[in-house]
C-alpha cells in the first residue's frame, strides 16, 4: 500500500479550474518531486493534500485512511508536515522556541501548562538545530536569520513532530546556489523515517534528490514514474524540460 | 567558533555538545537571551510598591478611587489575555465582567449571602460558564472561525446582555440594583476604605503571578504561535481551537473575579456594567499601557483612569475630547502601548526555551 494516495483531485475556484483530475501516489522513504509548468496547480495540490485548500472532487487516502474531510490538525496529527511555500516560521521568537513551538504540538494540556517536557525536549530541540546548522543562533529571534536560513528553520519545523510524509513547497525559492546544495545534503539524512513531496523550479535540484517524478500539466498528470523515466518522456521534454 | 561549526557537514554528538556549551557560557547569544528579563521585574517592582504605598499618601477619597482603578486593573488582566497573548479579538469582554456583578449582587439581595468565600467564587464561576458558552459557539468550531466573527459575536453578546439588563425588571430595569449589602468575612464588613483596597491589591497580585506562570509556560508559548500564525501552529497538530477557547474560558473567570469585586465596591450594578461602553474601556486599557504585557494592562487601566480622573476635575467639559486625543495619539505612535518606550520587543515576547542551567547538564 503506498503512503499517500491522492486520485482524481478537482479544485475549483470560481472559473478557473485549477486541478482537473490530478493523481499523485507516494510510497514510504521515497522523494517524490512534483514539477510542471507556472499554473500548472503544484501548490493547490500540495494544498489539498496538507488540507489548506477542500478539493472539489476526489479523494486523498494517507495511510490506508481517507483524509479528504480532515482538518490541517488532523492531518498533522495523523503524520503529515507542511512547509509552507512563504516561509511563516514566527518572526517575533526565537530560533529555539520556534523549534520547541513545532516540537510540543502533541504534548497534554497538562504538560504544556505545566511545562512538564520542556526539559525533557531540550536536547530534540538543539538536535534539530544543529542539524540545520542553526544552533549558534538559537536564541536570536527568527526575525534576524536570512532568508535561506529561515527556510531550514521552517523545514526544521516541520520535521520536528517526526512525520510520516513532509511536503515542501518550494523549499529553495529565493536560496543561493550553495544554500540550494546544503539544502539537498540537509533533506538525504530523513529519507531514513520520513516521504517527501516536493514542489520545486529548480530541475536539477529535483533530479539530485529525488526517486520519482510527477509532472503537471493545465492540472492533469502528464507524466509519473523514475527520473530517467521522465526525462525519457518525449511529452514532457516537450512542455518543460526542454526549456529548463 | 559556531560559525565554523555550521559549515561542518554533518553534526555529529561531539559537535551538538559543543554548541550546546558555547550557547550556554560564552557566546553572545545567551548573554542577550539572559537580559531578556531585566526591564520587566524593575517596571512591575515599581508598579507593585506604588500600589502598596497608595494609601498611605492618598486621601480616604483617593483610596477609594484607587480600589476601583485596581479592580479595573483585574478586568484589564482578562482582556490581556485573550486579545493580547491570544489575538482573540473580544468586543464583549463587559459581559463577562457585569454577569458576574449582577449575579453576585442577586446572591446578596434575594439570598443574603454576601460571604467573601461564597461570592467571589460564585461571580468567578458565573464569568468563567458565560465565558465558555459564548466562547465554545464562537472558537470551537472545526475549522477556525473568523476575526470578524468573533468580534462581532463578542460585541452583540454584550450589547444584548446590556439591552437584557435594562429591559428586566428582576433585574432592576434601567436602574440596575442598588445598595448591596458590603462583603463579608467572619461578622467583618468590606466597606470602601483601605481594607477593601488592600483585599482588592492582594488578589490583583495573586491573578497577575498565575497568568504570569500561564503565560511563561509551554502553553505560553503556543499562546504565541497562535497568536501570531494561527493556521501554522494548526499545521503543526495544535487544536488551536480548543486553545483559544481556554484561554477566552480562563480570561471570562478573571473577568467575573473582578465585576464581582466591582459590584460590592460600589455597592450597585448598573446596566451599563454588561455593556458596550465597558466593553470598549477595557480594550483601551490595554492598548494604552501595552497589549502583549500583563503589567502593560495594569499600567494602561491605572494612567487611563488617573488622567481622566485629573482631566474631569480640570477640564470639566471637554475632558473626554483631550481624553480620546491622548489615547489616539498613542495607539497611532506607539501601537505596543506606553510600556514599549522602556520595554523591547525580544523581551516583551520573551523566551521559553529552558533555563541556561538545563542546557549545561544536556552537554556530554
Amino acid at each position: 500500500m503506498p503512503l499517500l494516495e491522492a486520485a482524481g483531485i478537482k479544485k475549483v475556484f470560481g472559473k478557473l479550474t485549477a486541478l482537473d483530475g490530478a493523481a499523485l501516489t507516494v510510497g514510504e522513504n521515497e522523494f517524490h518531486g512534483l514539477i510542471g509548468p507556472n499554473g500548472s496547480g503544484k501548490s493547490t495540490l500540495m494544498k489539498c493534500i496538507a488540507g489548506a485548500e477542500v478539493p472539489t472532487q476526489g479523494k486523498v487516502s494517507f495511510v490506508n485512511t481517507d483524509i479528504t474531510a480532515f482538518t490541517p490538525t488532523e492531518r498533522a496529527r495523523a503524520g503529515m508536515s507542511l512547509k509552507f511555500q512563504i516561509t511563516s516560521v514566527l518572526p517575533s521568537l526565537t530560533l529555539y522556541d520556534n523549534i520547541l513551538l513545532a516540537l510540543q504540538a502533541q504534548c497534554s494540556l497538562f504538560d504544556l501548562v505545566f511545562s512538564r517536557t520542556r526539559g525533557a525536549l531540550h536536547d530534540q530541540v538543539m538536535t534539530m538545530l544543529t542539524q540545520f546548522r542553526l544552533a549558534d543562533r538559537a536564541f536570536d529571534a527568527a526575525a534576524a536569520l536570512s532568508h535561506g536560513q529561515q527556510q531550514w528553520l521552517e523545514i526544521a519545523m516541520a520535521l520536528a513532530g517526526k512525520p510520516k510524509l513532509l511536503l515542501l513547497d518550494e523549499p529553495t525559492g529565493g536560496m543561493s546556489l550553495e544554500e540550494r546544495r546544503v539544502t539537498g545534503e540537509l533533506l538525504q539524512p530523513i529519507k531514513e523515517h520520513c516521504s517527501l513531496v516536493i514542489v520545486e523550479h529548480d530541475l536539477d535540484f529535483i533530479r539530485d534528490i529525488c526517486d520519482r517524478l510527477t509532472v503537471l500539466d493545465q492540472g492533469k498528470v502528464l507524466a509519473s514514474g523514475t527520473v530517467s523515466e521522465i526525462q525519457a518522456n518525449t511529452s514532457v521534454q516537450e512542455i518543460y524540460l526542454r526549456r529548463a | 567558533m559556531p560559525k565554523a561549526m555550521g559549515a561542518v557537514k554533518q553534526a555529529i554528538p561531539a559537535e551538538i555538545g559543543g554548541v550546546i556549551d558555547a550557547a550556554a557560557g560564552s557566546s553572545g547569544t545567551v548573554v542577550r537571551a539572559a537580559a531578556a528579563r531585566k526591564i520587566l521585574p524593575i517596571v512591575e517592582g515599581v508598579v507593585l510598591i506604588a500600589a502598596l504605598l497608595a494609601p498611605l499618601v492618598l486621601q480616604d477619597y483617593l483610596t477609594v478611587f484607587a480600589t476601583r482603578v485596581i479592580i479595573l486593573a483585574l478586568f484589564a488582566l482578562s482582556f490581556d489575555l485573550v486579545w493580547g497573548y491570544a489575538g482573540i479579538m473580544s468586543f464583549g469582554q463587559a459581559l463577562f465582567f457585569g454577569s458576574a456583578g449582577y449575579g453576585v449582587a442577586l446572591l446578596a439581595r434575594d439570598l443574603d449571602i454576601t460571604n467573601i468565600f461564597l461570592v467571589l467564587p460564585a461571580g468567578t464561576l458565573i464569568g468563567l460558564t458565560f465565558a465558555l458558552l459564548l466562547g465554545g459557539f464562537l472558537l470551537l468550531g472545526r475549522h477556525p472561525s473568523s476575526v470578524i466573527f468573533v468580534s462581532l459575536g463578542t460585541l452583540t453578546g454584550s450589547y444584548a446582555a446590556d439591552r437584557l439588563a435594562r429591559g428586566w425588571y428582576y433585574l432592576g430595569g434601567q436602574n440596575g440594583i442598588p445598595s448591596i449589602a458590603p462583603m463579608s468575612l467572619a461578622g467583618y464588613e468590606f466597606t470602601e476604605g483601605p481594607a477593601f483596597y488592600y483585599l482588592v491589591l492582594g488578589i490583583l497580585v495573586v491573578v497577575y503571578l498565575l497568568c504570569r506562570f500561564l503565560v511563561r509556560s509551554q502553553f505560553g508559548l503556543a499562546l504565541a504561535g497562535l497568536r501570531e500564525n494561527e493556521q501554522r501552529i494548526a499545521f503543526f497538530g495544535y487544536k488551536a481551537q480548543h486553545l483559544k477557547a481556554i484561554i477566552f474560558t480562563i480570561g471570562g473567570a478573571v473577568a467575573g473575579l473582578a465585576g464581582s469585586l466591582y459590584a460590592f465596591h460600589e455597592g450597585f450594578v448598573w446596566p451599563n456594567m454588561v455593556g458596550v461602553v465597558v466593553s470598549t474601556q477595557v480594550v483601551l486599557y490595554v492598548l494604552f499601557g501595552g497589549s502583549g504585557t500583563l503589567i502593560g494592562a495594569v499600567i494602561g487601566a491605572i494612567i487611563v483612569e488617573g488622567v481622566s480622573f485629573w482631566l474631569s476635575d480640570n477640564y470639566r467639559d471637554i475632558w473626554p475630547i483631550i481624553l480620546g486625543l491622548l489615547l489616539l495619539l498613542v495607539i497611532m505612535f506607539r501601537p505596543l502601548g506606553l510600556i514599549s518606550f522602556v520595554l523591547g520587543e525580544r523581551e516583551r515576547v520573551g523566551s521559553f526555551g529552558a533555563k541556561p542551567k538545563e542546557k549545561r547538564n544536556a552537554a556530554p
